[in-house]
Parts: structure tokens; sequence; C-alpha cells
């Protein structure tokens, strides 16, 4: 069921008048009845995927509490010497870490399984026809809609937090544990939400105030303008520009870069606008994964600012552990003597960040093409690290490193080195993405630009008014709400911008007879 | 205290540790320098900070860092 | 102040919306304009002895006004192209919240039709009914699967897409639509002979589907208890084929149910039609001369056999009438005017 669908429209009237009569005692079961509806409405395959994680993730959970309870109870009684605690302490922390081993094992399992395997499978064929070994092997098939790396993700934060016994200190019953994995909104593509920030909400089973909910209505309108006026309208064209790389030389591969980030901008955050907009109409508060990123003024930056909440569980469950780890530590000694003093420190750190980056990579899609996107992006920051120093000097000896210009050309830069390097999602492969790179130098001129014309993109002169028209408004709206005034709209105000909203979408979108309810480009991450 | 606040220099010099009350929340440490700075602590106090300690609250402050440091020696 | 700011935009917006969305819809003024076909009805008088429902072969083929110069009876055609007898059905239970006619005349062509066949055909026919019950249960029974019943009720989330394809006809049609027919009748005065008739291809089956039967039983069922008689006709266009087989099912289905069924393409000679002169596409649909034949034909069943009366004696139907015929032969000189000059008609409108 995709956001946009007539479908899910109706099943959240359906969803929302169901949890609005209900008493509030029963509306958190009434949530997990509706997760579970959006689940099966998706596919068997899927759902018992979501089942199979939401049971590990809940008894896994179950089995730590049940030894740190047991551990605050012998604590408390006996008069135990520092020593005897001590060891008692450490007993548990190694019988805790055995269950949260197996739950991150089932699950990162079931995610390995269904969307890595494929990909394994055809490296291990290629390695093997390298080595002229006669073997195949064949990975799983499934074509899977709900959003696994997002829930998965979700459910190993929930068990790493309950064993660092640092955010999360007590576990979920089972319904709680499923209602937070498989919350419906955050299902599909995010965003990636912590047990310990999403739980009050999702469990209090609160109806929203009528500011609040006219918020949410406007999140949601918002959502569905970016994907359905921006995004799908423009999407055609990215298809086009990327299927024929031989054909689109030169300048057109300039313009694939900056359709392509409008077309994901639009997408993705108009998704979230609308996962995080529904949320609002139950009256729950859901992180926001989005900080206006492409005002970022560098990659580092634009990284805070982009799906914050991946960037942050990757910072907190795969960056800090590693690299704070004692073997990562004990590295720092011997790098120095081999690099010297300053690099030497720094060293087992760009190890890590390499690893993340890897990992960041391989976890938005099972191909090189991401992998090697992450990598790019993990070299980029290592790069600009090891740089810093030099900006700093240029920017205390330049003076106009201070102004607004100067700004504005380092938010220009970051947007067009991330679009840049963010075409390797979308072309066939690396290689052909190398290529495209190639040819923004080697064609950039008028043959190039004359080989094709733009007409061949599918884009009528209305659409592309419309497009720019509507980017300007996500503009206006970033610019908007940087103002904190705009927490304090009023509800008039709120009003009159859901019914605009609301016509230009109905007017202006794709959508309807002739137009598929397109999948959010983010959904097969 | 102050030797804390020496090895926090060595990594960045730019900043005034014994006033500074919001380094991560403001974004004034990055996770490089949280980085470095774990390491520079394993480094003079013999003290590995885990993984669940790593948090804006235990890094916010000089101070804040301190009482980290203080308690993990006590354990 | 809050309150009222906030009803003062929801009647803005709710204007806003209703204005977009009959600027986007189509008007079927210039082009196509069997779609405007079904909103007419609710404009006229509805005072009819007669209503005839079915597709093409009802709106082309009978003509009301000359129904009313020869026998003064008064009737209106419910017609629609490509009309599925679910939505004959519901138009009909549509014009019986209106009135109550004697006779109900229902081509049964469409009975080759079990199930929904295009998005475009249903607009046509169903866009211009008034929502009610009867337009909810044509749209259910209509739909093919890509449709939504929103759309239907708020026919912008289909005609969205038209913004960049607007012309001055929705403009200019945009406050009020011209009638496009005289009584439901389709006027066409141009002539092209029926010279070859294609053969009816081989079917592998004969038989009507199960849901045609079932609205042929609920429009049967409908006019018994309104004490409506049903004439089943099937119209002398000579194409789409008419197969023996169906003309059989079609008479044992009038034998059991007591109804009467008149196939014309067996009395086309008898009426006079001369495929020759009295077609205007090649024997698919009659024009307005071949359309006065076979209505003076049908008419003459219907006086005798219906006893239905002549109310040319009734001052204020006459009025109505005079006027209605006035436009019916206006509309006819213009058009065979046209032919003349231009070879080719303009005026589909008045």
């Amino acid at each position: 069921m995709y956001f946009t669908s007539s479908a899910f429209v109706l099943f959240l009237v359906v969803v929302l008048t169901g949890y609005y009569v209900s008493p509030g005692r029963f509306r958190p079961v009434w949530l997990l009845f509706a997760n579970s509806f959006f689940c099966v409405a998706s596919g068997w395959a899927g759902t018992a995927c979501v089942a199979a994680t939401c049971l590990t993730t809940w008894y896994a959970g179950k089995r730590m509490d049940r030894l740190s309870k047991s551990l605050a109870a012998r604590l408390a009684d006996a008069d135990l010497v520092s020593s005897e605690a001590k060891a008692l302490r450490r007993r548990t922390k190694e019988q805790k870490r055995l269950w949260l081993l197996l739950g991150v094992c089932v699950n990162v399992g079931i995610l390995a399984v269904t969307k890595y395997s494929g990909f394994f499978a055809q490296n291990l064929n290629a390695m093997a026809r390298v080595l002229g070994l006669s073997f195949t092997a064949s990975g799983f098939d499934f074509a899977l809609t709900l959003g696994i790396s997002f829930y998965t993700f979700k459910a190993l934060s929930y068990m790493t937090d309950l064993y660092r016994g640092k955010k999360t200190e007590a576990a979920g019953s089972l319904v709680q544990v499923a209602l937070f994995v498989s919350f419906f909104p955050e299902l599909v593509q995010g965003p990636i939400s912590r047990y310990c920030d999403l739980s009050p909400g999702l469990f209090a089973g609160r109806i929203p105030c009528r500011d609040e909910f006219c918020a949410g209505v406007q999140r949601i309108l918002f959502g569905f303008f970016k994907k359905l006026v921006v995004a799908d309208r423009l999407l055609p064209a990215v298809v086009i520009l990327t299927k024929s790389p031989d054909e689109f030389k030169g300048a057109y591969v300039l313009l694939t870069m900056w359709f392509y980030a409008v077309v994901l901008f639009a997408d993705f955050t108009g998704g979230i606008d609308i996962a995080v907009g529904v949320a609002k109409l139950f009256g729950i508060d859901v992180t926001e994964n989005f900080n206006r990123p492409f005002y970022s003024k560098s990659i580092a930056e634009y990284w805070r600012r982009w799906h914050i909440t991946m960037g942050a569980w990757f910072k907190d469950y795969l960056f800090y552990p590693l690299s704070a780890s004692s073997a990562m530590l004990k590295l720092i000694k011997p790098s120095k003597r081999i690099f010297g003093k300053g690099v030497g420190v720094r060293i087992p750190v760009y190890i890590v960040t390499t690893v993340l980056w890897f990992t960041t990579g391989l976890w938005h899609g099972a191909s090189w093409n991401f992998i090697v996107w992450g990598l790019t992006n993990g070299a980029i920051i290592i790069v600009s690290q090891e740089l810093s120093p030099l900006y700093k000097r240029f920017h205390a000896r330049f003076a106009f490193s201070e102004t607004p210009v100067y700004g504005a050309f380092q938010i220009v830069r970051t947007f067009c080195l991330m679009s840049f390097i963010r075409v390797f999602d979308i072309y066939a492969g690396v290689g052909v993405t190398l290529g495209a790179y190639a040819s923004v130098f080697a064609d950039f001129g008028r043959e190039g630009f004359a080989a094709r014309s733009v007409l061949d993109l599918g884009l009528s002169v209305s659409d592309c008014v419309v497009v720019a028209l509507g980017v300007c408004v996500m503009i206006s709206a970033g610019l908007w709400t940087r103002r904190a005034a705009y927490k304090g709209t009023s509800l008039t105000a709120r009003v009159c911008l859901c019914f605009l909203l609301f016509l230009a979408t109905t007017v202006f979108g794709c959508y309807g007879i002739g137009y598929d309810a397109k999948q959010f480009i983010y959904n097969r991450f | 205290m102050d030797e804390l606040i020496a090895v926090l220099r060595e990594q960045r010099p730019d900043i005034d540790f014994a006033t500074q009350k919001n380094l991560v929340d403001d974004e004034v440490l990055d996770s490089f320098d949280i980085i470095s700075i774990i390491a520079l602590i394993s480094e003079h106090f013999g003290v590995t900070i885990p993984p669940e300690e790593i948090i804006p609250e235990n890094f916010n402050s000089a101070e804040s860092l301190h009482e980290l440091i203080v308690s993990l020696l006590d354990e | 102040m809050k309150r009222l700011c906030i009803c003062v935009a929801t009647i803005a917006f709710v204007i806003c919306f209703l204005s977009a969305q009959r600027l986007l819809a189509p008007k079927y003024m210039e082009s196509l304009h069997e779609g405007a076909l079904t909103a007419e009805y609710y404009d006229d008088e509805k005072d009819n002895d007669v209503l005839f429902i079915g597709d093409c072969e009802v709106y082309e083929n009978f003509s009301p006004a000359e129904l009313w110069k020869a026998y003064g009876i008064t009737s209106y055609i419910r017609g629609g192209p490509q009309q599925l007898i679910w939505q004959s059905y519901y138009l009909l239970l549509d014009a019986l919240r209106y009135e109550t006619p004697d006779v109900v005349v229902f081509n049964v062509l469409a009975m080759k039709y079990d199930a929904p066949q295009s998005e475009a055909y249903n607009r046509l026919n169903l866009d211009g009914m008034r929502l009610s019950r009867a337009k909810l249960g044509a749209i259910l029974a209509s739909m093919t699967p890509e449709e939504t019943v929103l759309s239907y009720i708020f026919p912008i989330f289909r005609y969205h897409d038209r913004w960049n394809a607007l012309t001055s006809e929705d403009l200019k049609y945009f406050a009020a639509s011209e009638s496009v027919s005289h009584s439901g009748y389709y006027m066409r005065n141009d002539v092209k002979p029926a010279n070859i008739v294609p053969e009816g291809p081989k079917l592998a089956d004969y038989r009507f589907g199960e849901n045609s039967y079932k609205y042929l039983d609920k429009i049967t069922a409908l006019c018994e208890s309104k004490g409506i008689d049903l004439l089943l006709v099937k119209a002398p266009t000579i194409y789409p084929h008419w197969y023996p087989q169906w003309d059989e099912q079609i008479r044992d289905y009038a034998d059991e149910h007591r109804l009467r069924f008149v196939n014309f393409l067996e009395r086309a000679e008898e009426a006079g039609i001369d495929f020759d002169t009295d077609t205007y596409d090649g024997g698919l649909h009659l024009n307005r001369r071949g359309a006065e034949k076979l209505t003076d034909f049908l008419g003459k069943l219907l006086a005798e056999d219906y006893g239905l009366e002549d109310r040319r004696t009734d001052a204020a139907v006459a009025a109505i009438w005079r006027e209605k015929t006035r436009d019916y032969e206006r509309m006819a000189e213009a058009q065979l005017r046209e032919l003349d000059e231009y070879g080719e008609i303009r005026t589909f409108t008045y």
C-alpha cells in the first residue's frame, strides 16, 4: 500500500476513526491491528518477516530484562562485598550480551537472506568465474514491499539500548514491541525511530488537540504535494536520462544530477512528511528525519541534516562502538609510530569511517553502485577532515569567508558535490556512472547537447513550469520553517494553507488513470 | 579536572573547555573530535569509555566528562 | 473572529474547488457531443408517455419530435454511447424519481456486454448523472479495475490533468451548457449509404451473460412494479451484427416474461427504410430521414397497441412541444444548409 494510493487514504480514514472512537487503553491495540492490516495488504512474505522480527526482538528483550531485574534484586537484598557485586555485574552483562547477539544475528540474518543473498550469490559466482571454478550459487528472490532495512534497524536499536541499559531501561511487552517495530507510518521508509523516543506517544493512546491535528494534515498535504506534483512529474525524465547514458551525454549528465536531486528530495522528504503527519494525527511525535539538508555547507553537515535518523543510528551503533573499542584504541600507538603524531591518531578513526560508509552504502541497496557511492561519501569526509586545518587558515586569512555570499557558495558547492556522487544510485552500474562523469568533461558543449533534444525527456513546457513552481514552493517552505515564527502560525493560516496545498496537489499532481501510483523511490531500501 | 582540560585542549586548542556547556548540542564538537577525545582519555587516564556512555550529556562539558571518568575509575 | 475567518476560508475553498472541477471537466459542446446527453435530461420537461433507454441505437434512430408531430406522444431518450445494460437500468431508476412513463422502450443490443467495457464510455454515460443512489449503483456496476468511486463523485480527480489542455470551449461553457439533443435525439442530416455490410464474425459463445440477464430481469421487474409497459426493440441498424442466436434468446425471454419484442431489422423494409439514403455512416446509425421513418412506424405501434393518447389537443403540452419541434426543424435546416455550403455539418448545439 503506497502512501499516495487512494487505498491508503481510505485505510487512514478508517484507522483514524477507529482510533478516535475507541477508549484510550484500546487505542494502542487498535494501532497494532492497523499495522498488521497494513503489512498483510503489502503481501504475506513481508508480513512474515515483520512478525519474525517482532517476536525475536521481544523475546531477546524480555530475557535481557529478566537478567537485569534479577541482578538488581540480588544487589539490593544481600550485603555483597564489592568484588562479588562486580563479578555478578560482569556475569550478568555477559549473559545479556549473549541474548543481544542472538537477537541481532537472527534479525540481521533475516535482512541478509531477504535482501542481500542475491547480491552475495552474484558476487560469489563472479569470483568463481575468475578463479575458473564451475560453481553457481543462487540467492533468494523476495520482492519485499515493506522497508525491511528500516524496521530491522529499529529492532536492533531497541535491543542494543536495552542491553546498554541507558536509554531504554525496561523491556516492552509483545504488544508494545510489535507496535513499535511495525508502526505503519514508519514501516515503508522510516524514520528509524528509537524505542525511548517513540514509545511514550505510541502507548499513550492520546488524541491530538485541534492545532496538532491541523498541523498533521498540513504536513501530510505538503508531503503529497512534493511527491505528486514535483517528484512524480520529473521522475520519468530522470528515467529516460539514465536509461540511455550513451545518448544523453555532457550537459545532460549535469541535468540528470540536478533533476535526480530534486526528485529524490521531493520524494523522500515528501514520504517522511506524510509519515510524520500521519503519526501526528494519532498524537504521536516521530523523530524528524530532515533538517533542510540542501542548506548544508559541507558533506559532513549534509549527513547530519539528511536522513538524520539513519545517520544517528550508524553513529550510535556502529561508529562509536567500533572506534572506541579497545582494539581500535590499541591501534593508535603503532599507527602513530608509522604515520607520525598528527595523522597517526586519526588513522583508526578513518578505518572505522570507511567501514561505516561501506555499510551505509550496502544498507541503501544490494549492489556495487551503492557501495561505491557510500565509499565516495566516506572518502570526501575523510579528505575534508584532513584539509580542515587548511580551510581554517584560509578562513582566518580572508575576511570574505564570513560573508553570506561565501556561505551561499558553500551551500551551492555542497549541493553540486552531493548531486554529483548521488547519481551512483540511478545509473545502471558503476562503470556507466564513471562514463557519465567522464562525458561531463569530454562532451560538454554544443554538440553533446544537440545530440538529443530536451523535448525527448517527455516534459512539456507546462510540466517544466509546474516543476519549477513546485521547487520554488519547497525552497520557500524551507526558508519559512527556518524562522521559528512558523511554529506560532495561527489556526486560520494553517487551514488556509491546507486548502491551498490540497487544491494545488489535486490539480497539478500526477495521479489517477494514466499515471501509476509510483513507488516511493526510497522504499526499496 | 585541569589535566582533563589540558587533554581536551590538545584536540581542540580553539575551544574554552572551562566555560562551554553545550559542546555537542551546539555542534562545537563533531564525531571525529569525540573519538579523538576518547582516544586521548584512554591514553592519559587508562579508562575506556564504553559505547553506551558516548551520549551528548557526557560530552557537553568538561565537568560532565570529568564525572564520567571518575565514575568509570571507581568501577 | 477566528471561527469566522475559518468559515470564510472554507467557503472560499469550496467555491474554488467546485469552480476548478467545473473548469476541468470536459464540456462535450464542440466535440464528442454524446457525452452531454445524460445531463440534458434534468433540464427537460418531465411529462413523457414514453422513455427510451439504451445505446446509440436509440438516441440516433428515434426522434421524439417526430413522435409528437405524427402521433401527439411525448417522449424522451435516455440514451448514451455504448450504454451498458446496468447503466440503462440505473438511468431508468434515476428517471423514475422524476416521472413515470406509460411505456419504456429498451434496445437490446447492450445484452451482448456482460462486463464493464471502457472507462471512457463509462464517463460519457455517468458523469452527467446527478448524484443519487441510482448514480452510485451505476458507478459500482460499471467501474473497470483502475477506477475509483471518488473520482466519479468528484470528477476533478479524473480530469485534473486537463489543466494544460484547456481550450476556449471550457471557458465558453463554464457557466452554462447548450443543448445538443432534441429530447435525447442526436440529429444527423448527412447521408452515407451502406454499401458493403460486413459479415458478423463467428463467436465462441452466443449466449448472453448472466450479468446481462440479471439487469434485464431488474428492468423488467422495475417496470412491472411501476405499472409500466416494457417494449424490447432491436433497432434496424445493420452493424454491429445482430445474430439469429441472440434474437432467439430475446424472443424466448420476451415470451417467458410476456413482453413484446420488435426486431426492426426484419421490418426495416416495412418501415420504408432505404439504406442508401437513410443512414449517415454506412448503416451503423440512421440519419434524420431514417429516424423519422422508423419513428413513424414505432408510433403507429405505440398508439394502436399501447393505447397512448394523442395529446396535441392539450394546450399546455402542445405549447411546450411546439417550441421543441421548432428547435428541431431549425437545426435540421441549419444542418442541411451547411451540408450544401461546406459539405459537412457544423451545428450540433442550439
